[in-house]
């Protein structure tokens, strides 16, 4: 881009640290007049030296590391971990507990998705929706409690099966949480999808085309919001997905067509949640009786973990797209390496297609539509003409809030 | 329906608040006055909500039946526990806990055990709730 040739043009950096952002990475827009048009994105703000420290512990400790890579997916990273070292150790897992994965994965997803739209709902101004959507979200953290311990850490997860079983005395309550759930998913889609302001705000915003998402490399509800069929789910079952009838869901299965735009991430995102609810009770129905774990001697595991050469790979569909972990052992208690790849990751180059066109005041919910993870507080720097202003959240949130009450008149 | 929100959010005025206000209903002036008016009697707390059954909370020690194996050494994710060599007990620093509970599944004689105690917030991670031994 060629920078000060026309009056009109200038430049707003956005982030590293913001709360549109929901991750520290850097937006270096070009703007002419209203219009973006020009992204440049930096990465690496956010460098923690999990892998390497990884390195030092042993990986029944891993476990726990690999959870605090992301506060949302406390769950599919230590098992992508946990996948890849099944694979270098050959441990086979119990049928029981490939189903209890599932369980707890699909879980995962609904509170990820309902949280999402949560957020969407607040980039636009519409508050009292943000409420609602939280109030379906406690109801699935609530369940996660009473089947994991906790609700945000699961501490679930266990190299060869998992730590917690479900038993027959507990199927009433989540039962009832899954109605509970699917009743309020019903009310959350005629928001979502009949209501005028989000209709407003987000058809035609953030467009990805399906050539755009298939060259960049888009993974997880933004590829298949842009009709990209692709999930590992269905393309390569883990756990027990291959016994199940798996859907890929695109928007055309609501609206007849594919956008690719914000709408569109909306409707797949709230499709996966109705998918997710009918996965949980499905596996419940088919759990076969038997082991959850394939070892439940941990002093055991380890000894056998200490002695694994090889390298493996663990590939998840995590909420927001695949989740892919490699691991290197060399006979030694710690993994050698270990390498994570977060689907946030994929999807940062499909960011500047997106971006393309857009109003400032559109910049929080396109961010926001491929759902990066998660870390922020607030501030934004305007460079203009030389000088340099702060613009904070409030400000920003003001002008999107400003935007929605424009469309609405 | 052009404003679909609108209906619910006229039913919400007349629902109860979702929102359990522990442990008062209005924020007290000062938490630790507050606290010693509801140990003399003269205040009441309003209690927060339960936990489920098998809730990972403070951990707890039974020292006497401790062999003093290590183990729980060994899996520890965050090296919140320590060995006391002269008497061969360990020591929990929880303010270095992060409550996966894996000490307890690894531990031979069972003597480690979550407790649903949760209110764990301190201004020193050395203090005497947050050490277990």
């Amino acid at each position: 881009m060629s920078k000060g040739k026309t009056k009109t043009s200038y430049q707003i950096p956005i982030g590293p640290i913001h709360p549109a952002l929901k991750e520290p990475v850097q937006f270096n827009f070009e703007i002419e007049g209203e219009k973006i048009v020009d992204v440049d994105i930096k990465l690496g703000q956010v460098h923690r030296s999990i892998e390497w420290a990884a390195t030092k512990r042993n990986p029944v400790q891993v476990l726990y590391l690999a959870e605090r890579i992301c506060g949302i997916c406390s769950y599919c990273h230590p098992m992508a971990f946990t996948l890849a070292t099944e694979r270098v150790a050959k441990i086979e897992v119990p049928e029981r507990a490939q189903y209890l994965r599932i369980i707890h994965q699909e879980l995962e997803r609904i509170c990820s998705h309902v949280l999402w739209a949560g957020v969407a709902a607040h980039e636009i101004g519409f508050d009292t929706v943000l409420f609602l959507t939280w109030q379906i979200r406690e109801t699935a953290l609530d369940l996660t409690e009473y089947l994991c311990g906790n609700r945000i850490t699961k501490g679930i997860t266990m190299i060869g099966g998992v730590r917690r079983d479900i038993t027959s005395d507990m199927l009433p309550y989540i039962n009832e949480k899954l109605n509970l759930i699917k009743g309020s998913w019903e009310k959350l889609r005629k928001i979502f999808l009949e209501d005028k302001t989000f209709q407003l705000r987000s058809q035609g915003c953030g467009v990805l085309t399906k050539e755009d998402a298939l060259k960049l490399c888009a993974v997880g509800p933004l590829a298949r919001a842009s009709g990209v069929k692709k999930d590992v789910r269905i393309d390569q079952p883990y756990f027990s997905f291959g016994d199940f009838d798996i859907e890929y869901m695109t928007p055309d299965i609501v609206t007849g067509e594919v956008n690719g735009d914000v709408y569109d991430r909306i409707i797949v995102r709230l499709l996966e949640v109705k998918q997710s609810v009918e996965l949980i009770g499905e596996s419940i129905d088919r759990m076969p009786e038997g082991e959850i774990v394939s070892e439940p001697k941990l002093v055991k595991l380890l000894n056998q973990l200490k002695k694994i050469e090889g390298e493996g790979i663990g590939r998840m569909e995590a909420p927001r797209g695949e989740v892919f972990h490699y691991v290197k052992y060399m006979n030694a208690e710690s993994p050698y390496s270990w390498k994570v790849r977060a689907p946030t990751y994929s999807n940062v180059l499909p960011w500047i297609p997106m971006f393309m066109g857009e109003q400032i005041a559109d910049i929080p919910i396109v961010a926001a539509s491929t759902d990066p993870c998660m870390s922020c507080t607030n501030r934004v720097g305007i460079v203009k003409n030389g000088r340099q202003s702060y613009m904070t959240s409030e400000q920003l949130h003001h002008l999107s809030v400003k935007k929605t009450k424009e469309l609405m008149k | 329906m052009k404003f679909t929100m609108l209906p619910r959010t006229f039913a919400q005025m007349f629902k109860k608040p979702f929102t359990n206000k522990f442990p008062a209903k209005y924020a007290p002036a000062s938490v630790t006055g507050f606290l010693k008016a509801v140990g003399e009697g003269k205040a009441k707390m309003i209690p927060p909500v339960e936990t489920p059954p098998n809730f990972r909370g403070k951990i707890q020690y039974d020292k006497e039946s401790c062999i003093g194996c290590k183990l729980c050494i060994k899996v520890c994710p965050t090296g919140a526990i320590e060995f006391k060599p002269e008497d061969k007990k360990i020591k929990i620093y929880l303010a270095r806990c992060c409550f996966c509970s894996q000490c307890n599944d690894i531990c031979p004689k069972d003597s480690l055990s979550m407790s649903n105690e949760f209110l764990l917030a301190d201004t020193d991670k050395y203090s005497k709730d947050l050490i277990v031994e």
